[in-house]
């Protein structure tokens, strides 16, 4: 039978009733944005990954690629918005191929959606999609129930209020695109010093009907100050309790060795 | 349709993401009220020689936001005015900011007191029990915070006293106190070559002198700013000396 299985809401209500906790919701620590121009589309994030509230990685990268005018950024679980988009990205290529034409910004969003929905949330990947096809400069969000948009500037991610308050403050129907850059940086700029969830530095993606400009660390507002001591050890300031060393003709008492003979094994070059 | 006649009825078992059940499963309703909220930051106090250093980043936060990117954590105490010129002692408090604002309100009243009936100011250690004392008085509505009391001892040597829930306290506490174990008390630091194995002589402890200290903290709090997120903003440093106190604000990254 077609539509929506309810069978586990009784079950869920119970348990909760009983004090069993539902599934908390992962929050996004992330700041993405994009904006489309004359001519052109522009897609920016924040490269700060937390887990709770230590910073996991100073520079991540949170521009995905999909195909080469078409490009994603990605907030909310990191794992899911890896591997979703090179799902897509994959399935995207094949379909290329078989069509014999230029992947188009829809189908991208739409394999994302259905994909997404099909997980119902449980794939927590945010996404902003931007790319360039033959039927023009495309912009979409899609949220990780399946839901999308389709506008000229969108945010998304914990930043996103920050950012969103760029753009409605200075955004303008005609860009060039140095303003759409700029104004997208500022919007991450917004998200990097308002939001804790966000940080570091800038990564910016411009994508036009000809080509993908990819700049890895745009703006970068956030280096490390130099220490102001030097750490350095002196040598035997550890203890050394135990010191044992094997040669390498000894190996093969702690190891199987086995030489092998005949040709190499053609690898890529 | 069996499916819909099992809807939930109006204030009976219902579910939702943001809120815990508050019916019990014995029917009981259980009402609750959170009275505490944590404002992340970090301080880190320092004892030297002749001087006690005490410092706090001055970051305030909820959740992912920023409350205010100056806020001081760290308190003069003790003065015979408001004004603190006179102050004696320094006290730090980081965790939930209403409580450290209405715990120091407290202790430097007493401390003012003590002043106006003695004709003399309260020492560091007489403070330092006064506030264990305060603390205790509610063991079971705590005060939520991690108080560092610092000054100078009779014999002019820095004092620093930490209580419970722990010297350096907050947030990045677990990043920067084994960095300060390490550096201040030269723990898994051993003398090349004056032994071998277990036999090997650890480096003697020796107090620090101040300008070592300060450069110390500022390396600290710059590698906690790197790593959590509710520490940044501006390093706040107070040096407390036979001269008086000095305070020192130095900018962190804002990101």
């Amino acid at each position: 039978m077609p539509g929506f299985d309810f069978s586990n809401y009784n079950r869920n209500a119970a348990l909760h009733a009983r004090g069993v906790p539902l599934p908390k919701a992962t929050s996004t620590g992330t700041t993405i944005v994009g904006c489309i121009y004359d001519g052109g589309v522009v897609i920016a994030a924040d490269t700060r990954a937390t887990s709770g509230p230590i910073v996991a990685d100073k520079n991540c990268e949170k521009l995905h690629y999909i195909a080469p005018q078409i490009w994603c950024a990605g907030a909310g679980t990191a794992a899911d918005t890896e591997f979703t988009t090179a799902l897509i990205s994959s399935q995207l290529e094949l379909h290329s191929l078989s069509t014999g034409r230029k992947p188009r910004v829809v189908t991208c969003m739409t394999l994302l959606k259905q994909h997404l929905f099909r997980y119902q949330g449980h794939i927590g990947a945010y996404l902003v999609v931007a790319g360039v096809d033959p039927t023009g400069v495309h912009l979409f969000t899609v949220h990780a129930h399946g839901s999308t948009d389709k506008l000229p500037y969108v945010t998304m991610g914990s930043g996103s209020l920050a950012a969103m308050s760029v753009f409605e403050t200075q955004w303008k129907p005609t860009l060039t695109k140095e303003d759409a850059m700029k104004l997208c940086s500022e919007a991450i700029q917004a998200g990097i010093f308002n939001d804790l969830g966000s940080g570091s530095n800038v990564d910016v993606a411009v994508i036009t009907p000809d080509k993908t400009t990819l700049h890895r660390g745009y703006v970068k507002p956030n280096e490390r100050s130099q220490k102001l001591k030097n750490y350095k050890f002196a040598r035997g300031t550890t203890a050394v309790l135990n010191e044992k060393i094997i040669t390498k003709d000894e190996i093969g008492k702690y190891v199987s060795v086995q030489t092998v003979e005949g040709e190499q094994m053609e690898v890529d070059s | 349709m069996a499916m819909f006649s099992q809807n939930p009825v109006l204030d009976g078992p219902n579910y939702s993401f943001a809120e815990a059940p508050t019916v019990r499963a014995d029917g009981f309703r259980e009402h609750r009220f959170n009275p505490y909220t944590d404002n992340g930051g970090t301080t880190v106090a320092v004892a030297g020689d002749g001087f006690a250093m005490m410092a706090g980043d001055t970051r305030s936060t909820s959740g992912y936001s920023i409350n205010t990117r100056f806020a001081p954590k760290v308190f003069k105490i003790g003065g015979s005015t408001s004004s603190q010129e006179d102050a004696n002692i320094l006290l730090s408090v980081v965790g939930f900011a209403a409580d450290g604002e209405a715990l120091k309100e407290r202790l430097d009243a007493i401390c003012k007191m003590y002043r106006y009936r003695h004709g003399k100011p309260m020492t560091v250690n007489a403070c330092a029990k006064r506030l264990s004392t305060i603390l205790y008085q509610k063991r079971f509505f705590p005060y939520y915070v991690y108080a560092i009391l610092g000054g100078l001892d009779e014999e002019n040597k820095g004092a620093v006293y930490s209580y419970d829930p722990c010297r350096a306290g907050g947030a990045a506490a677990s990043l920067i106190m084994p960095f300060l174990d390490n550096q201040v008390n030269f723990k898994n630091q051993y003398i090349p070559g004056s032994g071998v194995g277990h036999a090997l002589q650890e480096r003697e402890r020796k107090p620090l002198p101040r300008s070592e200290v300060e450069s110390l903290v500022k390396d600290a709090f710059d590698s906690a700013v790197e790593r959590h997120i509710e520490v940044g903003d501006a390093l706040q440093l107070m040096i407390i000396t036979k001269d008086g106190i000095e305070e020192k604000i130095l900018p962190l990254k804002q990101d």
